[in-house]
This record gives structure tokens, sequence and C-alpha cells, in this order.
């Protein structure tokens, strides 16, 4: 079936079976393969995507699901040369090792930071509880989205 | 020569994607060059390589831990409409076994099946879809033979041999040292405490798991993408399991999703090779989802430990006694190391004049055991630790104080015998952790618990070798060019598979040549192009390629310098000065771009390489060579002193570890950040195996099959951690750094456990201290001391 989205910001229109995973029709039929999967039961978020700006498993849904929506994945997030802020402060406080798990990890942490634009480390640690990292304890990637807060803070602070 | 190698497809030099800045100092905190790329999904890992016509490969499990095979049939599968191949071991025609010690493991079981996860036959099809239809029409035709699933049965005469070829039977190896008088020290103990202990399992579960890619070349050669630790070694194990000649085999490796030692040998490779032989030069591409991981990948092994430990009123340890039993499962892999160095660091890091130290490794029809971050170590240090808070508890001391009565000096004997002549940071480390807040506040934070919550404090000492031993030499090859572009390329030889090497190249690169990170590139590991420089594994990936990186840029420096000299007609190199992009002349005031000095230059002008090899022992201890072959003993060790304050739900037994200090001596740190990173991550790995992380294996199947029955730690489980670095001086190590990549990961299963006794008087004898087992435990005590209990089940404190 035809099914029409909008993908990081372009009206896309897409041939697909309706019951394709959209993880499977992000990495296979349109080559976005920042989008990871790791478990494909909903258990760890590698696969988050934004989906009119809440974060969701792309493991856990179906292409008809897609049908006027309006998606984000890490490719649209911000390039090498201009970070979005989130990302930004992942690069700085250190929050990525193997890196696997970042992309979602950047795309929950979005959507927390838009749900509590101020949250204190106990809300960021309840936020991220559905994403799963083996490599970094967790410590560095609270730190870049405190870090991240304050920068988004500011910069709507200013006229 | 390089050019004809450069298929951006398979492997690129990688630039410098963040801000110029300047030069790396070699100290201070320095973000990893793949952190970029990894933050906007760019990293191209080995699980996201597909391509034109790709070719799904899968493998048909067996399913039943021990059987004959009879048959496999597949000609149902074959006629299937999409399937381009079905494979049986019929098909390999090189030795069929792979393995990095004894070559026991078959590619595709040909006689027996070992364990559930044995691949039978291999399936090629033209999509996923078709792959999971076809490898259920795979019928293998198997007699089921007795299996067996305990390390101690495995051991009895009448037990089923798992490999009938082996002439010790289900004893993979055995391992018995003593030191001193061994027993008889015993005789001058005042106290005596004893204790058996029981590991369980632990799965990587990294995020990434087991993919490759694969593709036959048009020259003939088999290119081999796979996210591993070990490249060089993957390509002649799978040359000779598949019958290549090695030249015609290439293997590259990304930056794996996660490794953690079970990317170390063989997972998807020799299949996805056998599978690119059969598709015609089409690309083929084999990812294992999260059951078929847990099934047919690595785990920590289980262990059991019997531990005797003796030592005078005061507290002065005087003899130690272990016996320890592995169950490898049904393949070596790594058993026999990890077994030698969970004997080598039984006695942890104390002076222990006698010791009498006996381990066992066994084949069981269990999943398989193979490398864990620290592995050995871990369990040996579960164990340990544990019996230096029981013996401080029968002494009344102070546990700290009788680690510290106790820790190994410079010039000291480890417990094995070798003696220490390397940095020993451990009295330092324990003497940081009681001068630390967490520490002094302990009692305080304790009281302040709330209804229904029990808090308690525990630590631990632990210490762990770097590099390979003294046998297998630990050598690793470095290679640098200044391009004609006048950039720097470092040609890494080791995996970074998120410890943050890749990062450490360009820092120890940058700051010797002066360059800043935008001048300089990386090529990773790729064994056309960089050269053999061992695993990334046993915390020596920058102690050993550093060194021999560190003599490359000196030397690399120094040709450019005398280039340049020459150049500007200065008279003589010591004239020459490196500086960003150039090299400048200081007297005349004249300089040389590096791109115009790199046209005067051939390629191999502009190429260095250096060799370093890591020291070993100085003297000998004596065990049998095949002994010292599996890795005994070591002579550079990382220290660390864990502190973790835990609180106890006492209606529901679970463990909350709310506060953790780690203070290592991982020598110097080149990069706080990095270092912080390994400290962390290894904690929570431990934090992990300590108190959540419950792999279940029932009759050979694995009962937790996902990520919703084996759970990892998640943002709310793991607290802050309190990193401080206690940094000696590593003559031997590069900037005088030691590995830090596995220090972490053996404290906190001792620390926690040691908590959760001071915070409701048990102490389990096995881990993890999951909720039903402490709450179980705290029941049982309450029976035992209202004398309801007629067996004393649980040893208080």
């Amino acid at each position: 079936m035809i099914i029409r989205f909008a993908l990081n910001g372009e009206e896309k229109e897409i041939e697909a079976a309706p019951d394709r995973r959209v993880v499977d029709l992000l990495r296979e039929d349109l080559g976005l393969t920042g989008t990871k999967e790791a478990c494909g039961t909903g258990e760890c978020g590698a696969c988050t995507i934004l989906v009119d700006g809440a974060a969701r498993l792309s493991c856990l849904m179906l292409a008809i699901q897609l049908d006027r929506r309006s998606i984000t994945t890490i490719e649209g997030v911000g390039s090498m040369e201009a970070l979005h802020p989130v990302q930004e402060a992942f690069v700085e406080k250190g929050a990525v090792q193997c890196g696997f798990c970042t992309p979602g990890m950047v795309l929950a942490s979005m959507d927390l930071l838009r749900e509590h634009p101020a949250p204190t480390r106990e809300e960021i640690r309840k936020g991220l509880a559905g994403n799963l990292c083996r490599c970094t304890g967790y410590q560095k990637i609270v730190d870049a989205l405190e870090a991240a807060a304050s920068h988004l803070a500011e910069k709507r602070g200013k006229p | 020569m390089d050019a004809m190698h450069d298929d951006p497809y398979l492997t690129k030099v990688r630039g410098w994607d963040g801000p110029a800045g300047g030069a790396p100092e070699v100290g201070t905190s320095f973000p990893r060059a793949d952190a970029w790329s990894k933050v906007t999904g760019a990293e191209k890992y080995a699980a996201d390589y597909y391509g034109q016509d790709l070719i799904w490969a899968g493998a048909k499990r067996a399913g039943v831990p021990h059987a004959r095979v009879k048959a496999v049939h597949v000609e149902e599968a074959r006629r299937m409409p999409g399937v381009a191949a079905v494979l049986t071991h019929k098909d390999v025609k090189g030795t069929n076994r792979q393995g990095v010690v004894r070559k026991d493991q078959p590619v595709l079981v040909d006689d027996k099946v070992r364990h559930c996860g044995d691949a039978v036959a291999l399936v090629l099809a033209e999509d996923r879809e078709t792959l999971k239809r076809a490898l259920e029409q795979v019928a293998p035709d198997l007699e089921p033979l007795p299996g067996v699933f305990d390390p101690e049965d495995a051991l009895r005469p009448d037990a089923p041999l798992l490999h009938e070829d082996h002439a010790d039977g289900n004893l993979l190896f055995k391992a018995d040292l003593e030191a001193g008088e061994g027993v008889k020290g015993f005789s001058a103990c005042d106290v005596e405490v004893e204790h058996d202990f029981q590991t369980p399992w632990q799965e990587h579960a990294y995020l990434e798991t087991e993919v490759g890619w694969a593709r036959v070349e048009e020259d003939g050669t088999l290119v081999i993408v796979a996210s591993t630790q070990t490249p060089f070694r993957d390509r002649s194990e799978a040359a000779d399991a598949l019958g290549l000649d090695i030249e015609r085999v290439r293997v590259v490796a990304p930056f794996p999703g996660g490794a953690f030692g079970g990317k170390d040998g063989i997972t998807v490779q020799t299949l996805l090779g056998l599978a690119a032989l059969h598709a015609g030069g089409r690309p083929v591409k084999m990812w294992w989802d999260r059951e078929e991981s847990f099934a047919a990948g690595t785990k920590r092994h289980p262990a059991r430990l019997h531990y005797r430990l003796g030592a005078t009123k005061d507290g002065i340890l005087k003899a130690l006694q272990v016996y320890l039993l592995l169950d490898t499962g049904p393949y070596d892999h790594l058993g026999g190391v990890v077994m030698t160095l969970a004997l080598e660091h039984a006695g942890g890091p104390y002076r222990i004049p006698n010791t009498s130290l006996s381990a066992r490794c066994a084949y069981t029809n269990n999943p398989i055991g193979g490398a864990f971050r620290a592995f050995g170590v871990a369990q040996a240090a579960g164990a340990m630790e544990q019996m230096m808070d029981l013996l401080a508890r029968r002494l009344a001391m102070d546990p700290i104080e009788i680690r510290l009565r106790n820790v190994l000096r410079k010039g000291d004997r480890t417990p094995i015998g070798v003696s220490l002549q390397h940095s020993i940071g451990m009295e330092e480390c324990l003497s940081a952790l009681k001068r630390h807040p967490l520490y002094l506040e302990r009692e305080k934070w304790k009281a302040g618990a709330g209804p229904f919550k029990r808090r308690g404090a525990g630590a631990a000492a632990v210490m762990l070798g770097i590099g390979y031993g003294p046998v297998v030499p630990d050598v690793a090859n470095a290679k640098v060019r200044l391009t004609r572009k006048g950039r720097i390329r470092v040609y890494s030889g080791v995996v970074d598979m998120g410890q943050g090497n890749a990062a450490t190249c360009f820092q120890i690169a940058g700051s010797i040549l002066s360059q800043t990170p935008d001048t300089l590139e990386l090529v990773l590991p790729d064994t056309e192009r960089t050269l053999p420089s061992g695993s990334a594994a046993a915390s020596r990936t920058t102690y050993t390629f550093g060194n021999a990186l560190i003599g490359a840029c000196q030397a690399l420096k120094q040709r450019i310098l005398e280039k340049a000299a020459d150049l500007l007609m200065a008279a003589s190199a010591e004239e020459m000065v490196m500086e960003p992009g150039m090299v400048r002349h200081p007297v005349s005031g004249r300089d040389v771009p590096l791109a115009r000095l790199a046209a005067f230059m051939a390629e191999p002008e502009r190429t260095v390489t250096h060799r370093f090899r890591a020291p070993t022992a100085p003297d000998g201890i004596p065990v049998s060579e095949e002994v010292r072959i599996h890795g005994l003993g070591h002579t550079v060790f990382s220290y660390a002193a864990h502190l973790a304050c835990v609180e106890v739900d006492e209606l529901t037994g679970e463990v909350d570890v709310r506060r953790y200090l780690s203070v290592s001596d991982c020598g110097r740190v080149i990069n706080p950040q990095a270092y912080e990173q390994q400290i962390q991550g290894s904690v929570a790995q431990g934090l992990g195996y300590a108190v959540m992380e419950d792999f279940k294996v029932r009759d050979g199947q694995v009962e937790t099959r996902d990520l919703s029955t084996y759970i990892l730690p998640t943002a709310m489980d793991v607290p802050d951690v309190d990193v401080v670095a206690v940094q000696t001086h590593e003559t031997t190590g590069p900037f005088g750094l030691k590995g830090v990549g596995e220090i972490g990961t053996s404290g906190p299963v001792p620390a926690i456990a040691n908590a959760v006794a001071d915070a409701v008087g048990v102490r389990l004898s096995r881990w993890p201290l999951t909720d039903e087992r402490v709450l179980e435990a705290m029941q049982g005590m309450e029976a035992l001391i209202s004398g309801k209990d007629e067996h004393r089940r649980y040893d208080i404190r």
C-alpha cells in the first residue's frame, strides 16, 4: 500500500507492506541505518524514533502506523557540522562509548527534555529507564542531559 | 599500494569531525574521534552493511543439548523458492573446527551435537522471512545422548563424554599450584574461615548482537566484515576451518556495538565465510537475534569456589587453600585461560606466604563459557573479598584495616609466588577510600534508612593482570604515515569496541607530532591495511598498542625533522621544530608545510612501523609449560578499592545500590574522561552481575531468552559512581599508564555482598543477590535465630 508521512521534515510517499516493521523499512528500504535494532521486542530502546515528537519503538511499529505522521530519525536531528544541543552534550560529556544505544538515547532524551525542560537527575534516570546502555553505566548520559537542558534553557531565554 | 584497497564501502580513512582545537595533550580529557559519527547515526557498524543483491544467511540451531547426528535433511528447505543454498558440514572443505586454544568447536556439526546452540546447517535465502521459514524446514535427525549439566557430575568417571577424543575425558584443563608451605601453613594460623561460593553465567548483552557481512570479490578474496575483537585471529581461524589460503581471506573490523569479551573469537565469521563461498559473489549478511545470541554466544563461566583462609590473631594472612571448578560448556573457547587467570587472582592483592590453589575446568552440555571482561578475576575476587570480610568479622577487625595489613607492596610475592617489580598502588587505593566522604559518612548515612529499609556499606580490594602473560607474545605493531596531503594517519591494529582507544591513538599521535586533531586520520583494524596487534582484550589495547604507537610516532617525527632539515638546509634535525601542519626552523625563521614535505618523500619513506612486546614476569614459578601457555603469571597489574553503600528492602529483599566509590591505580591517566567511562561502565556491569543478571539454564536449555527475562541494569539501577584515580607511574606503560578496561568489573560483587551482610546480616553462597534470594536468606536467618531452623542453612555474616 501507499504510505504518506513526513520523514525528517521531508514529505515521503512510499510503497510498503502495511505490516512491514518500521525499523526494517527505515534501515533496509530507506537506508537510514542510524536507527539501530538490538532486541526486536521493545525492551532496549535502541530503535527509538520520534513520532510527532514522542519517542516510539520502531521495532514494535508497523509501516501502516506511519501514515500521515511526522517522523524524526537520528539522521534528522543534527549533522556532524551542526549538532543538536543534545548531541553536542553527548559528545562533550563523554556519553558515547560503543555508540550502538546512542541514536535511540539521543531521541529519547529529546522527548524527555520536551516533557521536562529542567529535569532533576532522578527524573532523567526515570525518563531514560527504557533505553539500555551496556557501556557507560548511564552517569555521563545523565550528565549530558543536565548540560543539554541548561543549554536549551539558555537558548530559550535569549530574545 | 593503499589505493587498491581503498574501497570506501569496506573501510574508510577516518578524519576528525569535531572542531579543530589545539594539539591534544596527554593527561587532559579528549573526546573520542568517533563521538560525532556515533551521535549522528552516521557511524557504520558491521550491522549496517547491506548492499545490492544481499543474501541473508542463518544457522539452524540444534535445540537439544547432546545428540549423535544421524542425518541432516535439507531437501525440503533447498526446494523452497527464494532459498539460495542449504549447507551442512559436508560443504566445509577445511578442518571444520574452530577455537582459540583447543580447536574443538565445529563450524557446522558433523558427528555430534554438544549444546543447544550448535549449528547443524546454514541456510542462504533472498530475504529474512524466507530464511526463517527455510530454517524451520531443515530437519536434523538426532539421536539423543544423555547430557551432562553439572561440572561436578561431568568429572565423575561414569559421566557421558563430550569429546571422545579428549584424553582427559570431560576435564578440559587443570592446574595445581603451591607456594610456601602450602596447606601446612594453616598450622601457624590462629583462626580459619571457610566458605563455598557458586557463581552464575553472565551474558554480555552487548546491544549489537553477533553480526557480519561477507562477499567473495572478483579476484577471489573472501572479505568478512564482522563485529569482532580479534580480526587477525579470526582470519587464520576462518581460513583453516574453511580450507582457504590465508592470503585469500581479509577481515575488516568496524567499531563493534559492544563486545566485552563476547566477540573475542569466532561468532559469525566462519559461517559467513562459508555462506559467501556459496553465494556467487553476492554479499551475505548474518545477524543473530537476541535469542540466538543468548543460546549460541559465549557467557562468563559459572564457577564453584571452595575457600579456606587462615590468619594470625592480628589479622596477618598466613595460609590460603582454594579449589575452583569452572563450567566451560561444550568447548574450550578460552576456558583454560579463564581458569588459569582465576587461579592466579584467587588470593587477591595480598601477601599470603602459604597457598595451595587448585583449579579444574569441565566440559558440559551447557552454553559456551568464554571471555567476559575481567574473566576469571571477577569470579575469584567475588569469593576472596567476601572471605576477607568473614575473616575480619571473626577477628572483630575493621574490614579496611585487615586489608591494609596484608596488601601487596613492591617486591612482595603474589599468592602464586610472582615477585612484583612494577607499580603497585593498592595501599594508596585503600587509604584514599578511607579518606573519602562516602566512607567517612557511611555510619551517618546508614542511620538514615527509612521504614522497612536497612542500609549497609561494604568494601573490596582487587587486582588485575595486564596482557597475555608469559608465553603467548603480547605484541602490537603500529603503523603511522605522513600522507601526501601532509596529514598524520594512524593504522590501528586493535579493535575499539567502545573503550576509546581510537581517541587515545589521536591523542598520542597528536601530542608527539604536535598536530591538531583535524590533521589526524585513523584507519580501523583491517587485515589488509593495518598490522597484527593481538586481541582487544586483557586490558592491553592502550598499554601494548599505545607503546607501539609511541615508538612509531617518535620515529616518524625524527624522519620528518631530518627531511625538513635537509630541505631547509638547516645544520641538523635538532634545530627543527614540529608545529601544527608544518616544520619550523626557528634559527632562520623559515618553515615548510607538511604537505610540501610529503611531496619530497616516497610512500615507504612516509610510513613507519614499530613493534612493542610487553614485559613478562621475571622469575619462573614452578608450574608446567602448559599452564604458563594459558597465561600464568602476570607482572604488571592494575589495582582498585571499591566501596558500595546499599539499601535492602526488608519486605521484598531488593538490594538497591545507592552510593558507590571506585578508587583505582591504573597508572597515569592520559584521558580522564575515557578513564571515568571505563570505570563507571565496568562498575555497572559488575553491579548487574552482583544483584540482577540471572542467566538461567535448565538441562542445557537457556530459559532466559530475551531482555525481559534477563534483567540488565537501567539508568534507575546504577547510582552515580565516584571515580578516583591513584596515579602511580608505570615505567613500562605508555606515558606511565596501565590498563583500565577491566579492573572495575570485579569489585562490585564482593563490595555489594559485603554491604548486604553489613545491612541485614546474611551472606549468600551464590550471586546474583536477587530479591528472592536475599528475602529467603533473611527469613532463613530469622528462623535460625528463633531456633526454628534445625539446619544451619545460612552463615550469619
